[in-house]
């Protein structure tokens, strides 16, 4: 279990995390959502000791993350940041070999190479892993990178916005992966996303974040709500139901465009037709 | 016992990283090795080259000077190489060096000093040795205060890391001569002396402590690099994976430092070797190990300092001297090199 308690930092004097308190579920895919500043990335930089916070404690499991060696919390959490600079000349195997490092020290044993096999194999790596990371599509070398993570074979793993250059496909192949990661390995994976679909397809359970707070936490279907989603992004968001996910419609603001069928949802704002009819006036503008 | 137990460990982990290997991996690995070995032998080749090269009168007294200025050769070579490659690693940039970030006008600076200080005499009955250590004593010491401060704020920026380096470096050099200024002409003599020793007039005794301590800083930085491997992946990546992040760079630096005070203890400032090999090296070896970069660069750095010295020293008799020839390369590649980092 992660458990944060209390975490205020700042940046200069601008309040990044304000007594941030907060639970995360073991073994469920937790995603945390806001909109840019709102304190999510320092919250995982804090958790994964690469801040340290101003005031506040991080446990995880049992281990103060100030505290406890870097050792022992590098057995149990795995963290992929988003600036991953490639200077050396590194395969892709190599990569997958530093997971190892919490364990060897880079001296790998048998065991880990076996455990590096079995993470190229997970991701499908075996064709490319020979091949250097420059070499590589972003797809791939994203994909590189959660095979170190895996290799790195800890029970919390957290990422940083890991749909981030990712195309559609990839986007949606690499949370599928997550969600087996956790599925599969029991594996409490939390990461920052910012598309709100994403979060609500794909986790467990979601943490929205706005101005250095936890503002609301919950199930998808608790945090997809029209007004929940208006307090966290300052957005009009409508939330239409498809088969049981619960897709927030954010491209265009305000309500939906043109007449959808409001899945039994009662319309609560009055703007709708207002929007329709702007719509319908830059059609004719555009005609 | 226990060193046979490391010894089988040993053994078992490399019968396990060659069966894992794919055979790509193994060509890889037996092409660096291969490339490492051409470059022992080319220095070799140099080193005895420089010794036997055109011997006239007595042979005896040519190798006697030869063999003192080889040995400072090699060991300049070597201390620049091997730390000026570290360091890139550790500022996380090609373009930074000790010598670009002002380290060797900090070595004259500290010498500047302790003469303006003490006076000349107190320094000139100090054996070359003392001197030598409470020198580089000195700038380790300074170095990492120095060090400290830049890498400890928040502005990684490259271009105001090298901005700061430069400024800091002329302010050193600003500093040494208006220190030199101030002194009696007899200490600045003293200085002049040391501060400028070149390839030709090496003292003996002085070859010996700084290449002993060459040495122990080469040997002390053997067990970090594997440690370097992972800084080479980015602070985030490295202290995810558990790496002891300020104690492996607080120690590199510690023992750049010490590479920093023996090369410009030897020959003095020469802003872009460390430049010019460390990039070599990096080009020649496709490695991402410190153990293979290292190796390199410390080859490539002996390579560049002996046949460089070859050349000006036997074939152009004299006619300018290896740090004008350095510099006025190294000057063009490194304002290539920023030219290529910054697309300007």
């Amino acid at each position: 279990m992660i458990s944060v308690r209390d975490i205020t930092h700042r940046y200069d004097k601008q309040v990044v995390l304000d007594e941030v308190g907060l639970t995360l579920p073991v073994g469920q895919l937790t995603s945390i959502v806001g909109a840019n500043g709102a304190g999510k990335s320092t919250l995982l930089s804090v958790i994964s000791r690469l801040i340290k916070p101003e005031r506040g404690t991080v446990f995880i499991d049992d281990l103060d993350v100030q505290t406890a060696g870097a050792d022992a919390i590098s057995r149990r959490l795995a963290v992929l940041r988003q600036d991953n600079r490639i200077t050396a000349r590194l395969s892709v195997v190599d990569l997958v070999r530093f997971g190892r490092f919490p364990y060897s020290k880079g001296r790998l044993t048998p065991e880990d190479h076996v455990v590096v096999d079995e993470a190229l194999d997970y991701l499908d790596l075996q064709p490319l892993r020979d091949r250097y990371l420059d070499q590589l599509s972003g797809g791939q070398r994203q994909r590189a990178y959660i095979a170190m993570i895996l290799a790195q074979d800890t029970d919390y793993i957290l990422l940083d916005e890991p749909l981030n250059n990712l195309d559609m496909k990839h986007s949606s192949s690499m949370m599928t992966l997550l969600r087996r990661a956790a599925d599969d390995l029991g594996k409490t994976i939390v990461l920052v996303l910012h598309d709100i679909n994403f979060a609500s397809c794909f986790s467990d359970h979601i943490v929205a974040m706005r101005d250095g707070k936890v503002v609301v936490q919950g199930t998808p279907a608790e945090i997809m709500q029209r007004e929940t989603l208006r307090e966290v992004f300052d957005m009009d968001i409508h939330v239409q139901d498809l088969n049981g996910m619960r897709l927030g419609i954010f491209w265009t603001t305000g309500a939906p465009v043109g007449p959808l069928p409001l899945a039994g949802q009662p319309e609560t704002d009055g703007s709708p037709g207002q929007a329709q009819d702007e719509q319908a006036a830059e059609f004719a503008w555009r005609a | 016992m226990t060193f046979l137990q490391a010894r089988r460990d040993r053994t078992t982990r490399v019968a396990a990283a060659l069966e894992h290997a794919s055979p790509e991996e193994r060509r890889r690995r037996t092409r660096i090795r291969v490339i490492l070995a051409v470059l022992g032998l080319l220095c070799v080749v140099a080193v005895v080259a420089y010794l036997t090269y055109d011997v006239r009168g007595s042979w005896d007294y040519a190798m006697d000077l030869r063999t003192r200025q080889v040995g400072s050769l090699v060991v300049v070579g070597a201390a620049v190489g091997a730390s000026s490659l570290v360091f890139q690693t550790i500022a996380g940039s090609r373009i930074l060096t000790p010598s670009v970030m002002g380290f060797d006008a900090l070595y004259l600076l500290v010498q500047t000093i302790i003469v303006f200080f003490f006076g000349s005499a107190t320094f000139l009955m100090m054996g070359v040795a003392e001197r030598f250590l409470i020198n580089a004593g000195a700038l380790v010491l300074f170095g990492m205060l120095l060090f400290r401060w830049l890498f400890g704020r928040n502005s990684r920026n490259l271009l105001v890391l090298v901005l700061v380096g430069i400024v800091i470096g002329s302010l050193f050099n600003s500093l040494t001569s208006l220190a030199s200024r101030v002194l009696s002409p007899n200490d600045f003599l003293t200085l002049q002396d040391v501060m400028f020793a070149t390839f030709n007039t090496v003292d003996g005794d002085l070859l010996w402590i700084v290449g002993a301590v060459c040495v122990v800083g080469l040997l002390a930085l053997v067990p970090l690099l594997r440690y370097l491997d992972v800084v080479d992946l980015g602070y985030d990546s490295a202290i995810a994976l558990g790496l002891p992040y300020h104690r492996v760079v607080t120690l590199t630096l510690a023992v750049v430092t010490l590479l920093v005070a023996v090369s410009t203890a030897l020959v003095g400032p020469m802003l872009f070797l460390g430049l010019i090999v460390a990039n070599l090296a990096r080009q020649v070896v496709p490695s991402h190990r410190h153990t293979d970069l290292v190796l390199g660069s410390v080859l490539v750095g002996i390579l560049a300092t002996v046949a460089g010295q070859f050349v000006v020293g036997h074939l152009m008799d004299n006619g300018t001297t290896l740090s004008v020839v350095v510099n006025l390369v190294g000057g063009i590649y490194f304002i290539l090199l920023l030219m290529r980092t910054v697309r300007l």
